[in-house]
């Protein structure tokens, strides 16, 4: 893109005052713009802190999540216990470490596996055009008019989810966004010139959509992945929430929710709002991150 | 127009016989028989294929779809077994009330939603814009449960200014009846479609702000207030019809959540219940509903909006 217009570049983005923009390239300006987000950056240090409270965190802070503990149930926060026990008598502080693991592996293999899935859909949809557009479309279409929640329910109902079903089963959901997405990008990066251009050489479909048409929507896919990152989570959340996710020997931040309202009324507040936050805090900062890259990227576009 | 309608029909059409497809390949997929399930494990293998055969259990798949297909073009949503009674029947009690829960919430978000989105483009980049983005985003990151949670802690259980539980009566005008206990279930979903609103509605309005009409009107010397209300009020208001008619999913999903938490007894709450009696025909009787409902809501929205914007051409 650096060696197509530079002369447009110069032209355009020069100042009065004469104070050049040094024209890197895009990956430079998407990063500059991106950082000067002070949201963004907040957004990344969250993520940050919480993949290192879920992952690291056991390694420093041990508890025992397996076996429940009677004789320290429902107790307050306290030196021993940071954030108090639950009705089994877990540490709260360390179920919230294991709740992020599955939370955080969740989210990102469902992100990538529906926005990998999408793109290729999508582009394949946008770039046949025609009839072969129009069906592939209309699978999405059905696929989106399925209710996700109550699809849910009804397969946590006959089968018994396990992590690896579950993250197929919400990529089964996820895809269908992305797809359109980067369908409606294709069908007008299709018309370009470089398009047409290779077309033109005797580049074959194939190659027009792996080499041209997929790396040309980056923006929207980077974008999609955290979006979906984030959806997954509270979906998932809910899921937990309703009883309909994974099993109770797993813990996760849903259904530490869950169990935690049943004392809402008795004020054992550290059973609910940890739980809470934590997922607010960290779908937050995925919905952050993703507002942020999606300024980026359209700040190269105006810039360009 | 009228080739764009009929377009758009076909495609409505073909996406409800997908969302029909799907749900009888759920049904099938479910492990066990009808038969067994209803006639029990002692049942003789004679009661069972005369069970088959009065429900033309025993044809081919295609046949069976085909039946399926039949029963639900008459309306027919499917039979509970455990309750004896048809799907049918069941929603028609269940569905007043869910329009009061869905109806109220609807009307009341917009009625935040329009006017805090045009205030926010208009003072684009000032305080309350970022407050009213801030709120949306943390409404829009919340588990919609969260939000029901976070009411009845503070409205029912900190201050008990209102029951943290709905109204049981029978009635849509039973439910109407004890405002006090719709409340919190009805702000509860308010907010859920809110934050869905609330961002569209203020980039929408931010877009027309930008139109020439708006520069004329200014320019003719308008009071800035006329401008808002005559021109800038009623074209965003062609927004709202896409956002009613795209919310649709979001509010039947709320339902679902919200009635669970505040025991609404409605369709939501009826789907919760049959799930934990694994009551299959009325969860995938509502999910057709939820699906014909979701295709009818996009395709209304499509049309509304060829029709009120006369610029849009097909």
């Amino acid at each position: 893109m650096e060696s197509v217009a530079p002369a447009k570049v110069d032209v355009e983005v020069q100042p009065e005052g004469g104070e050049v923009q040094a024209a890197g390239s895009p990956w430079r300006l998407i990063g500059r713009t991106f950082l000067q987000n002070r949201l963004a950056i907040v957004g990344v240090v969250v993520v940050v802190v919480v993949a290192l409270f879920s992952f690291v965190g056991p390694l420093l802070y041990h508890t025992d999540q397996f076996n429940p503990n009677l004789i320290a149930t429902n107790m307050s926060p306290s030196g021993s216990h940071p954030l108090g026990t639950d009705q089994s008598g877990f540490d709260i502080l360390g179920r919230l470490m294991e709740g992020g693991k599955s939370s955080i592996e969740v989210g990102l293999a469902v992100g990538v596996i529906a926005t990998v899935f999408g793109l290729i859909y999508g582009a394949v949809s946008g770039f046949f055009g025609g009839a072969v557009d129009a069906v592939m479309m209309r699978v999405v279409d059905i696929g989106l008019a399925v209710p996700v929640v109550f699809l849910f329910i009804f397969m946590a109902q006959v089968y018994k989810p396990t992590l690896a079903l579950l993250i197929v089963l919400l990529a089964v959901v996820s895809w269908l966004i992305p797809a359109r997405l980067v369908r409606g990008e294709t069908l007008s990066l299709r018309t370009r010139e470089y398009v047409q251009a290779v077309r033109v050489m005797g580049g074959r479909s194939g190659r027009i959509i792996t080499k041209h048409i997929i790396p040309n929507t980056i923006g929207t896919i980077v974008v999609t992945v955290t979006f979906q990152i984030a959806n997954a989570i509270l979906i998932l959340a809910v899921l937990q929430y309703l009883g309909f996710g994974l099993p109770a020997t797993t813990p996760t931040w849903g259904s530490m929710l869950s169990d935690g309202t049943t004392y809402l009324q008795d004020g054992y507040w550290w059973e609910v709002y940890p739980a809470l936050a934590i997922i607010v805090i960290t779908v937050v900062a995925f919905n952050f991150i993703g507002d942020a890259l999606q300024d980026a990227f359209d700040v190269r576009l105006q810039e360009r | 127009m009228t080739g764009f309608i009929i377009r758009r029909l076909g495609e409505a059409i073909v996406v409800v016989l997908g969302v029909t497809i799907i749900t009888f390949v759920l049904l099938h997929l479910l492990p066990g028989s009808l038969a067994r399930d209803i006639l029990g494990n002692r049942a003789s293998p004679q009661a069972i294929a005369a069970f088959n055969k009065e429900n033309g259990l025993n044809t081919p798949v295609w046949n069976q779809y085909w039946l399926f297909l039949d029963k639900l073009l008459h309306g027919n949503l499917g039979y509970s077994f455990q309750y004896n009674r048809s799907v049918d029947s069941l929603l028609a009690s269940e569905l007043p009330r869910d329009l009061v829960l869905g109806g109220l919430s609807l009307i009341f978000s917009l009625a935040i939603a329009i006017p805090i989105g045009v205030a926010q483009a208009v003072r684009r980049n000032g305080a309350l814009d970022y407050a009213g983005t801030g709120v949306s985003f943390v409404l829009y990151s919340m588990p919609q449960y969260a939000i029901a949670l976070l009411l009845i802690q503070f409205l029912a259980i900190s201050f008990h200014v209102f029951p943290a539980e709905a109204p049981q009566s029978a009635s849509a005008i039973g439910m109407l009846e004890h405002p006090s206990g719709l409340v919190l279930p009805v702000a509860a979903l308010t907010l859920v479609t809110y934050a869905l609103f609330s961002r569209y509605m203020r980039s929408s309005a931010i877009d027309t702000l930008a139109q020439d009409y708006i520069r004329t009107a200014r320019a003719k010397g308008l009071p800035e207030r006329l401008v808002l209300t005559r021109h800038l009020l009623r074209n965003s208001l062609i927004a709202v019809v896409t956002l009613v008619g795209l919310s649709i999913p979001t509010i039947l999903t709320g339902t679902l959540i919200i009635e669970q938490v505040f025991n609404y007894p409605g369709a939501g709450l009826e789907y919760f219940n049959a799930a934990l009696r694994n009551d299959y025909e009325v969860m995938l009787g509502i999910t057709v509903l939820v699906g014909v409902v979701t295709v009818l809501g996009n395709l209304l929205a499509d049309i509304g909006y060829a029709i009120l914007d006369p610029r849009i051409r097909y």
